[in-house]
């Protein structure tokens, strides 16, 4: 058995609602929204304009950028609008939207059959980076940049922990496409040059560990059955539980020699490098005690929440939440008009009765939170001196920028006290602040110069 | 259109946007705390057997004073009432078992409205208390009626008879008269024990019956409220340095006798176990515990007093910011790269 990460706690996990639906093929709806923002980054650019005739998997956004992942088109059809629209993440974001012709043909060439044992190891990254892979488990960071690290690593672990609650898309991916996951996770290795393989499974899904290490028959890659306890998926903590490794304050998990992937994304980059099918769509489970028929959808990105829910159903009460994600570290959407996207790992419609909780009162000193806290901070002070504005404190005293908003402590309060809010809003300040600072430096250096050249001229 | 439907067209299109998590656990604040009195109330109903009704008067009047006292300061201060939560509750019962069953009704009334109003209303409440509230109104009562604060109800010791009447404390005749004293009022020291252990002997309302606070107590620590480190810990110091430091000489003293004497059971269980007056942490915990344990030692074998519980926790309570200062969790990561 595996050592545990300190706190961590274990809620209600809900994944009974869709656990034993099998993944079901969602038809492409008449008009999807491709988001140029998918990806921690620099959002893209449209490289397609109203009217443009587009193909699946043709690529319709980019970025000069380093840090972005390309946008395909998830189904061939014409562009009608580009144009602000809601998003999930940001309020807004410029959105391609494309009208379904009902072809659904492929962009020329695609699929293709290519041997990745052959291929070279930059071939291999190309075909990922063009293939415009994100990390699918909610992170959404660019694949290809990911993969390339840029300190020598020893260890790639697979996330299939999938602790948020509700959600079970990994779960079916690992029941129903295991080869596919490991032959993903083959090319990762041969691409990292890495001596250890780790697939982790929270134990309270038997039947996915067992799938999986029938498929790793014959492989040098280990499953292991963690402790089922959030926030397992945790990247900081899956390293820690597995090779026994802390990364460091501030630091990244190639620090200690690390690569994790969600198996989603591994699934991905194996359809990727195999087949050169860019991302266009996904596994999302639709669940929360509000939809009538909870799934496990194959969907296009693009497809409208709306559009999803319908397909499950609609509603069969009055959701008073409709989260992206799961109900830990999901966002609260204020309208079912957002679409799907490359991190979208489930759409969740909860009623009020699992969502309303009392008011907020005064931090009676518990300690609960800081038992939960895997992260070893102690939330009841963040909350009350970021509540006080004393943002600098949170920060230098309590570790402010650590936390991994992963919402242990929030769960457990019995104050109610909305303490990721609390923290959210100390980083955001933290934030603002040292960009302001950053740009009046710039500012300065800049008003030196140009007096520094007059004085040259009038010399 | 009436504006029921008005409400309900716009919930359809929108949804409550809120920062995550968006579920939660069932704990309330209210709910912990009626549990807590709920592990007081064995005690307390052995109190109203073994002293009769002042007992039974003290209490009510201690929580009602209490809870009404929370109630119309909220009310005059316009703040939302949570007078009602089970915390102004257990101030009140704590407070009045905590002293002397025949401590006059009014006086009970006064501590009870100074620990509400005065110790944790005016410092913002619920949380934002540096004291224990019942330590407060103990305190202040005892330096406003230092006599009737010592007075205890009159009592036939083992002997019988009402020329043994006593109406001392096990720990005044230890004070005052001495350990073999003490023996002898008890008969022997196996029925000094077994009294002490029942809580058929003289002191403080709730404080006499060690198997029941440690019912209550375990059923606090089985219900994940308390951490059993604590009061195991408070209790731990007691017995040793009563034990290193006895009558005559080193090694001589009877920790047995001053574990279960006192305020000491109800002291580490209900009170060094407050959430709100000790640290945090579990580290922070165990200091506050060692503390509080040897303060009550010096208290009782050195100081003027003859038992220390209460200010040794009110002392402790004291020092609780600085403890969490110096006692936070390691941060995951701190130190660089580890494996």
């Amino acid at each position: 058995m595996f050592e545990s990460f300190l706190g961590g706690i274990h809620p209600k996990d809900g994944k009974e609602l869709a656990k034993d639906k099998p993944i079901e093929d969602m038809p492409v709806p008449q008009e999807l929204v491709v988001p140029m923002g998918q990806h921690i980054g620099a959002p893209c650019t449209p490289t397609v304009k109203a009217g443009d005739e587009v193909k699946r998997g043709q690529l319709i956004g980019t970025s000069p950028a380093f840090m972005h992942a390309d946008i395909h088109a998830p189904v061939s059809g014409k562009v009608v609008k580009i144009e602000q629209r809601p998003h999930s993440g940001m309020g807004s974001c410029m959105a391609v939207v494309i009208q379904n012709d009902g072809k659904d043909e492929w962009a020329d060439g695609l699929p293709l059959t290519r041997n990745w044992q052959v291929m070279e190891n930059e071939e291999i990254l190309a075909a990922i980076q063009s293939a415009g892979i994100v990390g699918m488990g909610g992170a959404t960071f660019p694949a290809h940049i990911k993969l390339k690290p840029s300190k020598p690593v020893d260890i790639l672990i697979l996330n299939g922990a999938e602790c948020e609650p509700y959600l079970t898309a990994d779960y079916r991916l690992m029941l129903e496409h295991g080869e596919k996951i490991i032959t993903g996770t083959q090319i990762l290795q041969k691409l990292l040059g890495v001596k250890r393989t780790v697939i982790g499974i929270e134990d309270n899904k038997p039947e996915a560990i067992k799938a999986m290490e029938q498929a790793a028959n014959g492989t040098n890659i280990e499953v292991a059955a963690l402790k089922t306890k959030y926030p397992q998926g945790a990247e900081k903590m899956l390293i820690k539980v597995i090779s026994g490794r802390e990364v460091p304050m501030g630091g990244l998990p190639m620090d200690v020699g690390a690569v994790v992937q969600n198996v989603g994304t591994v699934a991905a980059i194996a359809d990727a490098v195999e087949h050169g099918l860019p991302l266009t769509e996904r596994i999302t489970t639709v669940t929360g005690d509000a939809i009538k028929e909870p799934k496990n959808l194959r969907i296009r990105i693009g497809t409208p929440y709306q559009a999803a829910i319908d397909y499950c159903g609609g509603f069969k009460q009055q959701p008073k939440k409709l989260i992206a994600g799961g109900p830990m570290m999901g966002m609260a959407q204020a309208t079912a008009e957002v679409p799907v996207m490359k991190g979208s790992s489930g759409i969740l419609a909860l009623t009020a009765e699992k969502v309303d909780h009392g008011p907020e009162m005064n931090c009676i000193r518990c300690g609960k939170c800081v038992k939960a806290c895997p992260m070893g901070l102690v939330p009841s002070m963040l909350s009350i001196l970021s509540e006080r504005q004393a943002f600098e404190a949170c920060r230098d005293e309590y570790g402010l920028m650590n936390c991994v908003e992963c919402g242990c402590c929030t769960f457990v309060c019995p104050a109610k006290r909305n303490i990721v809010q609390y923290i959210k809003n100390a980083k955001g300040v933290i934030r603002a602040e040292q960009m302001k600072a950053k740009a009046a430096a710039e500012a300065k250096k800049k008003a030196q110069e140009a007096a520094e050249a007059k004085r040259e001229a009038e010399k | 259109m009436n504006e029921e439907a008005v409400k309900q067209e716009t919930a359809d299109e929108l949804f409550t946007v809120s920062v995550s998590p968006h579920i939660r656990d069932d704990e309330t604040i209210s709910h912990i705390m009626w549990q807590v009195n709920a592990a007081l109330l064995p005690a307390a109903l052995f109190a109203v057997w073994w002293f009769g009704v002042p007992a039974l008067i003290n209490m009510l009047v201690g929580v009602i004073f209490a809870v009404l006292g929370e109630y119309l300061w909220q009310k005059g201060m316009h703040q939302p009432i949570t007078a009602f939560d089970g915390s102004a509750c257990i101030t009140g019962l704590l407070l009045a078992m905590s002293m002397s069953p025949v401590l006059p009704p009014y006086m009970v009334a006064i501590g009870s409205l100074l620990a509400v109003i005065v110790a944790k209303q005016s410092m913002g409440g619920l949380g934002f208390n540096i004291f224990n509230p019942a330590h407060i109104g103990r305190a202040a009562l005892m330096v406003s009626w230092p006599v009737a604060m010592t007075t205890w109800t009159k009592m036939a010791d083992a002997s019988g008879g009402v020329d043994a009447m006593t109406s001392a404390t096990p720990l005044n005749i230890l004070k005052m008269q001495g350990y073999d004293a003490l023996i002898a009022t008890f008969g022997s020291q196996s029925d000094l024990y077994w009294n002490l252990f029942i809580g058929t002997r003289n002191g403080s309302l709730g404080e006499t019956s060690t198997l029941l606070l440690l019912l209550g107590g375990l059923y606090l620590i089985w219900k994940g409220y308390v951490n059993w480190q604590v009061p195991v810990t408070m209790i731990a110091t007691v017995a040793l340095l009563t034990w290193i430091f006895g009558p005559a000489g080193l090694f001589t003293g009877d920790p047995v006798f001053h574990v279960m004497a006192g305020g000491l059971m109800l002291g580490a269980f209900f009170m060094a176990t407050d959430m709100v007056t000790i640290p945090m942490t579990i580290k922070g915990q165990l200091i506050f515990a060692v503390g509080a344990g040897a303060l009550t030692v010096l208290i009782r074998l050195v100081g003027g007093y003859p038992e220390g519980v209460c200010y040794s926790l009110l002392l402790m309570n004291a020092v609780t910011p600085l403890i969490d200062r110096f006692c936070k969790p390691r941060i995951f990561g701190a130190g660089g790269a580890k494996s």
